[in-house]
């Protein structure tokens, strides 16, 4: 069973089509790349797996679990499957390693020591142990975005989305960033990420879906997609992408 | 007092509209004379002598830290001191809203002269303007345009706090109401009918005022 | 015009009484303490309630804190204060009517009190909704995306950074509600003003007066100001530049 399936799910701002008819899965241990130009309903897409946006036709489930029916308990759902940002949205009044507690205790409801001890592992696991009594905005933007990265491993989660991780780094914080995702993708976690790093795509990806217009042109493996594109968009975009 | 009876409105409508005459005429001249004190007063504060600045900053700061009641009630005071003979309540409402105006138009327009970029008035002087021709030419309408939503705010409050000249019995239209409710004996009606006309005004100009912020939203 | 100053006059005894004008002064200072004290604690939890479901989803509840807004900054504070003591009773039923106009204990002050906390709570719940709104959108979407529930993330993530944000506004908004209270003369509670012009009369040495009454509301507005000053330095984060004061 797939740990993400999106069945001819359809989402309308107002009367603008944002999704339309987008079918995928994503397996469990898979690692899945979304890219597409700007507008193209990525994040949108990637937001509605979690239920932070909602659609109105077709189907998630995740994990099973139905995520767009009424009476689904989303807190529930949302605390295993991880989400990190393209700005980080770490919480700026807490350090570090509250950060990396609050929602452990509040949601998940561990201990306090328990929760500390956890989150500290994970500090160590993104190097970044000396910074747990920071608060956020004394880190840099590649230092944050590891520790919003932790922040959801804290969680136990069973499978990670990232919106764009690195689009908000300076070119030489991306790769600190890029590598916490390749040792996660590496230990067998199930990513469906939103990128245009298209290195990422050819070392980790296991697929790449290409959208645009709000469409899945291309849901292929990564050899395929790279091999030959069969749509003209994706061959436009991916050399585009490529020549920078 | 029985049941309301709203019959009284209509025969104290005249009474009630020279009270609001007296509202709005306060207003508008405590408005116009309070932006261009408050214009002098912030000109003074960013460009002037160093005395002068200090004074003017402490203009502000003391009319802005006293209650409005207190300084109403003080200008009635000393205003007849210092000319030497009795002013009525409603020369001295002029008088002390204009002055008590000045210091909140002056801390406007002096977050709208330096939302004025450095640039303009440096354009200003390399075309061999005077500071005199600058400031009135390029930087006061810039920051005048850029501030006109909140200085209509501003007036919408100034309208409001008119109907403090109740201290010392100027007769606006809350006065007026006041007395309308005592001739007839019906002063809830009247307290009512009076705030019900300050909400009308006061909500349709703030509607104008938000209308216009939006198209500005655009314009920037 | 001739003035006759007369600078002891706070400890003379006003006229056909045993008090002295100071001992006014002093009991005009307390009420005046009180009542801004007591509408702000009003006006913080009402406020702080109103703007924050104004950040909802819930349609109805935003257009009802609207409303309550607009309804309380759209009229002249000295005509609420009119409403909540001459026409507020009117509308309550017979009974209780009859017994706010005639037994209720401290009515004026309650009634100043009630009103000027209402009339606070608005201009809070404005300034409340804009540092929620003032918030990046991802902030909410964070704390959801952790499992939060919406309360929770209100709670543990968007509150918090929030109240830090409009700290320098309240700040103003808290020294405002001790200038507002002031006008709570006009239905006889015996705060500073009230004392003011009754000392004026009584003693004919306005200047002294309205002198000792200013540097009265200057000392509120000074507390005031540091104590909040004092919290905002508590609360600073490390390393989040907030706009310059
Ligand atoms: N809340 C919203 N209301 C209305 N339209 C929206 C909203 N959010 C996004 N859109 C529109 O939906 C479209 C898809 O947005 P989305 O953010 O998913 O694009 P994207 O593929 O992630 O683009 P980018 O690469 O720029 O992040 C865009 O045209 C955007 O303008
Ligand atoms: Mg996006």
């Amino acid at each position: 069973m797939a740990m993400i399936e999106i069945r001819d799910v359809n989402k309308w701002f107002g009367r603008f089509h944002v999704l339309v008819d987008c079918t995928s899965a994503v397996d469990k241990g898979e690692v899945v790349v979304v890219c597409g130009p700007s507008g193209s309903g990525k994040s949108t897409l990637i937001k509605c797996v979690n239920g932070l946006e909602p659609f109105q036709k077709g189907e998630i489930h995740v994990n099973g679990i139905s995520v767009g029916t009424a009476g689904t308990d989303l807190p529930k759902l949302r605390s295993h499957v991880g989400m990190v940002f393209q700005h980080f949205e770490l919480f700026p009044h807490m350090t570090v390693i509250e950060n990396l507690t609050i929602a452990q205790e509040k949601v998940l409801g561990r201990g306090r020591d328990a929760a500390r001890d956890k989150g500290l592992s994970l500090l160590d696991r993104v190097g970044l142990t000396e910074f747990a009594d920071k608060h956020p905005g004394q880190l840099s933007g590649g230092q944050q975005q590891r520790v919003a990265i932790a922040r959801a491993l804290a969680m136990d989660p069973i499978c990670m989305l990232f919106d764009e991780p690195t689009s908000a780094l300076d070119p030489e914080m991306i790769g600190e960033v890029l590598a916490v995702m390749q040792d996660l993708a590496r230990d067998g976690m199930t990513m469906m990420v939103v990128t245009h790093e298209m290195g990422f795509a050819r070392n980790v990806a296991h697929r790449v879906i290409f959208m645009d217009q709000g469409r899945i042109l291309e849901d292929a493996t990564k050899e395929e997609f790279f091999g030959t594109p069969r749509s003209e968009r994706a061959q436009t975009f991916l050399s585009k992408i490529l020549s920078h | 007092m029985g049941p309301f009876d709203y019959t009284v409105l209509v025969p104290s409508l005249p009474f009630l509209w020279t009270g609001l005459q007296f509202s709005v005429h306060l207003t508008l001249i405590a408005m116009s004379g309070g932006i261009v004190l408050g214009t002098l007063l912030a000109l003074a504060r960013l460009s002037g002598p160093k005395p002068l600045s200090t004074a003017s900053a402490m203009y502000v700061d003391l009319m802005r830290s006293i209650p409005l009641v207190m300084v109403i009630l003080w200008f009635f005071l000393v205003i007849p001191l210092i000319i030497g003979k009795p002013v009525g309540a409603e020369y001295s409402a002029i008088i002390t809203f204009t002055a008590f105006e000045a210091a909140y138009y002056s801390e406007i327009m002096r977050a709208g002269i330096q939302s004025v970029s450095k640039g303009q008035a440096m354009a200003g002087y390399a075309l061999g303007m005077t500071y005199g021709q600058n400031m009135r030419l390029v930087v006061l309408p810039q920051a005048f345009r850029n501030m006109l939503p909140v200085l209509l705010t501003q007036t919408i409050i100034l309208f409001q706090d008119t109907s403090l000249v109740y201290a010392i019995g100027a007769k606006d239209l809350l006065k007026a109401a006041d007395i309308a409710g005592k001739n007839y004996n019906r002063p809830v009606e009247m307290y009512l009918f009076s705030a019900v006309i300050y909400f009308v005004i006061c909500f349709s100009l703030s509607a104008l005022v938000k209308r216009l912020q939006k198209r500005y939203a655009v314009l920037r | 015009m001739g003035y006759n100053w007369h600078w002891g006059i706070y400890f003379d005894k006003i006229k056909g009484g045993e008090e002295t004008y100071l001992s006014w002064l002093i009991t005009g200072f307390g009420w005046t303490v009180a009542i801004s004290l007591c509408s702000w604690i009003i006006a913080l939890v009402l406020g702080g309630l109103i703007g924050t479901v104004r950040t909802t989803p819930r349609r109805w509840a935003v257009r009802l804190g609207d409303a309550w807004v607009e309804l309380f900054r759209n009229i002249p504070l000295l005509v609420q204060f009119f409403l909540w003591f001459f026409v507020v009773p009117e509308l309550l039923p017979e009974k209780l009517s009859l017994w706010v106009k005639q037994e209720m204990p401290a009515k004026e002050f309650i009634t100043a009190t009630v009103c000027l906390g209402l009339f606070t709570s608005a201009r809070i719940a404005e300034q409340v909704r804009a540092g929620i709104l003032s918030l990046p959108r991802g902030q909410r979407l964070a704390g959801l995306a952790m499992g939060f529930t919406l309360p929770q993330t209100y709670r543990y993530v968007l509150l918090p950074m929030a109240c830090r944000i409009i700290l320098p506004p309240l700040t103003s908004e808290f020294m405002n509600v001790f200038k507002n209270s002031s006008v709570a003369f006009a239905i006889g509670v015996l705060e500073l003003t009230f004392q003011a012009r009754q000392m004026q009369e009584d003693s004919e040495q306005g200047i002294e007066t309205y002198l000792a009454v200013t540097v009265l509301y200057f000392i509120c507005a000074f507390v005031a100001n540091r104590m909040m000053v004092w919290i905002e330095n508590r609360t600073r984060v490390p390393g989040y530049i907030t706009a310059a004061k």
